[in-house]
């Protein structure tokens, strides 16, 4: 746990010259209109903009190469998962069944399987790279005033900021304390039985928790004392005016959440079924 | 007697308590083989933030921390982020009112803590997790709620035994109330 795995990519690109409001508005439709939707065209098309996206954000892969590896074994896993556990459930769904493959017991690789789970995997590809780049090219501070901007209480927009701001604080103070114990010989690694682990895990936590509650102790107070929370609302630092882009991307937001609601009542279902 | 808290004081442990639980949660995880599931020590503190900082706290801080673990890594999956909110408002909601400010961690209060803790683990992974990758996900039933089983008997073990230990070492580091007599 030495660097953040992942995190703001200071780069100029297109993508970080537009304001965070657009750019959270983007990820947001983009999250929640693959919720909603499991029309396969509509999550391709997704999944093939967030990858255009990417290409002109000038956010490399190897950026991200961690975090995508963590992301196709964590796909891979719930592929694995979903077939061991329901082989038969895009039959269930579509209503028809073409085998493909023989397999031992009820695992027979049918079409309609395949066809669902590959629906999964899109939603999944479809939401990733959008908010990866959210990630990626918007600054921390500006994240919480867009927050705010979207109609978030401001009160949570701010603790979600003074959340990223004291990650890198609680990560540093977690890492001195844990070796600070284990330099006294308290381990908490495989090598120690799980009983004397969880003793030790709880002595490195301990320390921890009490130096983080005196500190939202010293940060309420010094807020309290400049008057946080007084006003209805508050003015932001960082606050990017919106642009012919931005309103761009916003109605792109929009249009990304109405296309599946309007693929609801057109396939009559979630799911576009190709196998009638 | 809990000490009520300022909004300004829940606001900052809001933003700590869920920075708290996004490093526990992304860089001390121990995954199992089943995905999205790992024993994660990130609930038993966020169930003592949910006990000295109230339901409200408890929800926000699971709700943001969890969202920020997954959108620097395993991307937004709503139903299991909604899950951890509901864990800390549901353990906030049950421990109410208690005496660890005023040094008491007694027995009847560990064993609410511990009741309170796997109440709210079942609401969490036994029901609102699986229901929402059911609803919104539409993933095969079965497997959602193995994985939600799995999660809850984690989850229930790790936040009940050291979510206890740590509370009953801080109570030890309160000052109790009338702990001090006169001497005559």
């Amino acid at each position: 746990m030495t660097s953040p795995v992942l995190g703001y990519v200071d780069r100029t690109g297109p993508l970080h010259r537009l304001s965070g409001v657009s750019k959270l508005a983007l990820a947001l439709g983009v999250v929640i209109g693959a919720m909603i939707g499991f029309d396969v065209r509509y999550l391709a098309a997704v999944s093939l903009g967030s990858l255009v996206l990417w290409g002109m954000s000038r956010v490399r892969v190897r950026d991200l190469a961690v975090v995508l590896w963590l992301v196709a074994i964590f796909a891979t896993l719930n592929n694995i998962g979903i077939f061991l556990f329901a082989p038969g459930y895009g039959t269930e769904l579509f209503g028809t069944r073409h085998v493909l493959l023989e397999g031992p017991w009820r695992w027979d690789v049918t079409a309609e399987q395949l066809f669902y789970q590959s629906a999964v995997t899109l939603k999944y590809v479809a939401v990733l790279p959008s908010v990866l780049l959210f990630v990626a090219t918007t600054r921390p501070p500006e994240f919480a005033s867009s927050l705010a901007r979207i109609g978030v209480p401001y009160r949570i927009a701010y603790a979600v900021s003074l959340a990223l701001r004291y990650i890198p604080d609680v990560q540093r103070e977690f890492r001195t304390i844990s070796q600070a114990q284990q330099a006294r010989g308290l381990d908490t690694s495989r090598a120690a039985g799980l009983r004397t682990r969880v003793r030790n895990l709880a002595s490195v936590l301990l320390p921890l928790l009490l130096g983080t509650f005196d500190r939202i102790e010293a940060v309420s107070a010094a807020m309290e004392l400049r008057g946080f929370g007084r006003g209805r609302r508050r003015t932001w630092l960082v606050r990017t005016p919106l642009r012919l882009p931005d309103l761009v991307l916003i109605s792109l937001a929009v249009l990304l959440v109405a296309v599946p609601l309007v693929l609801l009542g057109v396939n009559d279902g979630r799911f576009w079924n190709p196998f009638l | 007697m809990t000490v009520s808290r300022s909004p300004v004081t829940q606001v900052v442990a809001i933003g700590i308590g869920a920075a708290l639980f996004f490093v526990l949660g992304r860089f001390v995880a121990i995954p199992t083989p089943i995905p999205n599931t790992t024993i994660s020590i990130q609930y038993a503190v966020l169930a003592v933030f949910a006990v000295l900082y109230g339901p409200l706290v408890g929800a926000l801080a699971g709700l943001i921390g969890h969202i920020l673990i997954d959108a620097t890594g395993f991307g937004i999956w709503l139903s299991w982020e909604i899950s951890s909110g509901v864990f800390g408002l549901v353990v906030g909601l049950l421990l109410l009112r208690t005496a660890i400010e005023d040094g008491v961690f007694d027995r009847a209060l560990a064993l609410r803590f511990t009741a309170a803790v796997v109440i709210a683990n079942a609401l969490a992974w036994l029901v609102v997790a699986p229901l929402g990758d059911v609803l919104i996900y539409s993933e095969p039933a079965n497997k959602v709620w193995t994985q939600g089983a799995l999660a809850f008997a984690a989850n229930s073990v790790t936040a009940a035994v050291l979510g206890l230990i740590i509370l009953s070492l801080y109570a030890r580091t309160r000052t109790r109330t009338g702990s001090l007599s006169r001497e005559r």
